[in-house]
């Protein structure tokens, strides 16, 4: 059985946002270096040594975890960063790491014994036979699973493993392929697999015309908003494409996962940790939703049998929320 | 003194002044009229002195040689300016390399950090246009900065106005 239940991991781009989830009730933080090695790579965002240090100092002042994404698939010609990125993460401090790639683990584990590893997302690995690979090879602890599974085939999972489980339960969502997803390679000529972004800055256009407001990406037209429609993220699996006769988002829509309602649910399966997407996010963003998240996790603990989504805190999420809407996603499948 | 706990609670609550969410559309006419330098010279200069020594030490590279352009839409204004090593300049040329526009309600609610310029975004009230990677890295950098540094390097404890402002414009 898992010791840890429900651990809130919010999402930290910055110091301020570290701080602002450690603030408001977060149990962990996860965080990323300034460059390639993690895939909210933007201009700007994330840590340097010192901003890490001290994120790390005020996170277990509160007896807050820290984490740090090392997510993305080192190329030959730059895999000595990568290493870099685990020798600093070992000897800041931090919990543990969240990695994707077999050979980065392989390295941690010969260079680190002693560091805690976690399976992304981006390593793709929805059934207990994979992470049982990764447990018997690398002893990972714990493993975040992909937003496609519903709570059955998760229980599943949990039956067969004794890696704790991770899920997803508030934000952006995409195609759902992490790991493996060349989408934005095809307009712009980078993947978030290594260049650690789906649509990098550099690539995204958004201009007014007569029409409404275009989104481009490296030129390619992949939305237009009418003045008072609800707009998304940048990225070609939320553009809107002209199939047959019709123009819509024929990959997916912008919307966010909020599984606030499953809450009791995956406490009676005894998920370890909720997961808050959004590094890329604001510090308000981050007290907003760690907020809240908070005093729900706590209510589910207290009475999980009457537990119900405060209405309030439902609006608030989704007055964040990409496309001003959310979803359960894949989790509630009742068909199976 | 302040009055006991008691007395307050048995007042009935005053209705809270609030900024309001979009100014007059004929305020915005009028203003849109004026020229834009004066208001960027002004703008530059509160900046510099309220937040520059707070924002001087940060690492503004990518907005060196850049022009910023910050529309106020429901005030009509047009600020544009640059960031050179010794702080906020006004640019007097409408040539700009990025390009926010918002209302000034929500420009306040972003440099009070109530807002999220993602949410906004996505609720429409928040545009950039031009060099989104400019925009985002500078946007980056500020998220980077704690409130708390720049109300501490404000003049005359100017900062401690700060959290009242917050609690107006939630």
């Amino acid at each position: 059985m898992s010791p840890s239940l429900l651990e809130l991991i919010c999402p930290a781009g910055s110091l301020p946002a570290l701080k602002a989830a450690v603030d408001h009730g977060a149990d962990g933080v996860y965080l990323g270096l300034r460059d390639n090695t993690n895939a909210r790579n933007f201009s700007g965002l994330n840590f340097d040594t010192k901003t890490l240090a001290e994120g790390i100092r005020h996170a277990h002042a509160k007896g807050v975890k820290v984490l740090m994404a090392l997510n993305t698939f080192p190329q030959p010609a730059t895999l000595a960063r990568w290493h870099t990125a685990i020798d600093t993460a070992a000897t800041s401090g931090v919990d543990a790491v969240i990695l994707a790639d077999p050979g980065l683990m392989a390295y941690a584990v010969k260079n680190h014994p002693g560091l805690r590893l976690h399976l992304s997302v981006q390593g793709s690995a929805t059934s207990y036979e994979a992470i049982e690979f990764y447990r018997e090879r690398f002893g990972i602890r714990r493993a975040v699973l992909p937003r496609v599974l519903s709570l059955a085939q998760v229980e599943n999972v949990i039956a067969h493993t004794d890696v704790e489980i991770e899920l997803f339960g508030f934000g952006g969502l995409c195609v759902m392929v992490e790991g493996r997803c060349l989408l934005s390679s095809y307009a712009c000529g980078d993947s978030p697999n290594t260049f650690g972004a789906c649509s990098p800055g550099h690539a995204v256009r958004w201009e007014q015309t007569p029409k409404g407001m275009e989104t481009r990406l490296n030129g390619v037209l992949i939305d237009r908003y009418a003045d008072h429609e609800k707009a998304g993220y940048p990225t070609l699996c939320k553009g809107r494409f002209a199939v047959g006769a019709e123009t819509y988002y024929a990959l997916e829509e912008p919307t966010s996962l909020n599984s606030m309602e499953l809450l009791p649910e995956m406490a009676r399966l005894g998920i370890a940790a909720i997961k808050i997407e959004g590094r890329q996010r604001s510090p308000a963003y981050v007290a907003q939703v760690t907020k809240v998240w908070r005093a729900a996790i706590d209510a589910v603990k207290k009475a999980p049998e009457t537990f119900q989504p405060h209405p309030a805190w439902m609006a608030e999420l989704n007055k964040v929320s990409e496309g001003s809407m959310h979803t359960l996603g894949a989790y509630y499948r009742p068909w199976k | 003194m302040n009055p006991p706990a008691s007395i307050l609670a048995r007042l009935p609550a005053l209705p809270r002044p609030a900024l309001p969410s979009t100014f007059p559309p004929v305020l915005a006419r009028v203003v849109d009229r004026l020229p834009s330098r004066p208001p960027s010279f002004a703008f530059a200069a509160a900046a510099n002195g309220l937040a520059w020594r707070a924002l001087r030490e940060l690492d503004w590279s990518a907005a060196r040689g850049k022009r910023f352009h910050a529309r106020v839409r429901d005030l009509g204004l047009n600020l544009y300016f640059s960031v050179r090593a010794d702080g906020f300049h006004a640019e007097s040329s409408q040539r700009a390399d990025v390009t926010f526009t918002a209302s000034a309600a929500d420009f306040a609610r972003l440099a009070l950090r109530l807002e999220d310029p993602d949410t906004l975004f996505f609720n429409r009230r928040l545009r950039i246009e031009g060099d989104t990677d400019l925009g985002l890295a500078v946007k980056n950098l500020l998220d980077a900065v704690e409130l708390e540094s720049i109300a501490a390097a404000m003049p005359a404890g100017l900062g401690q106005v700060i959290p009242h402002l917050r609690r107006l414009a939630a």
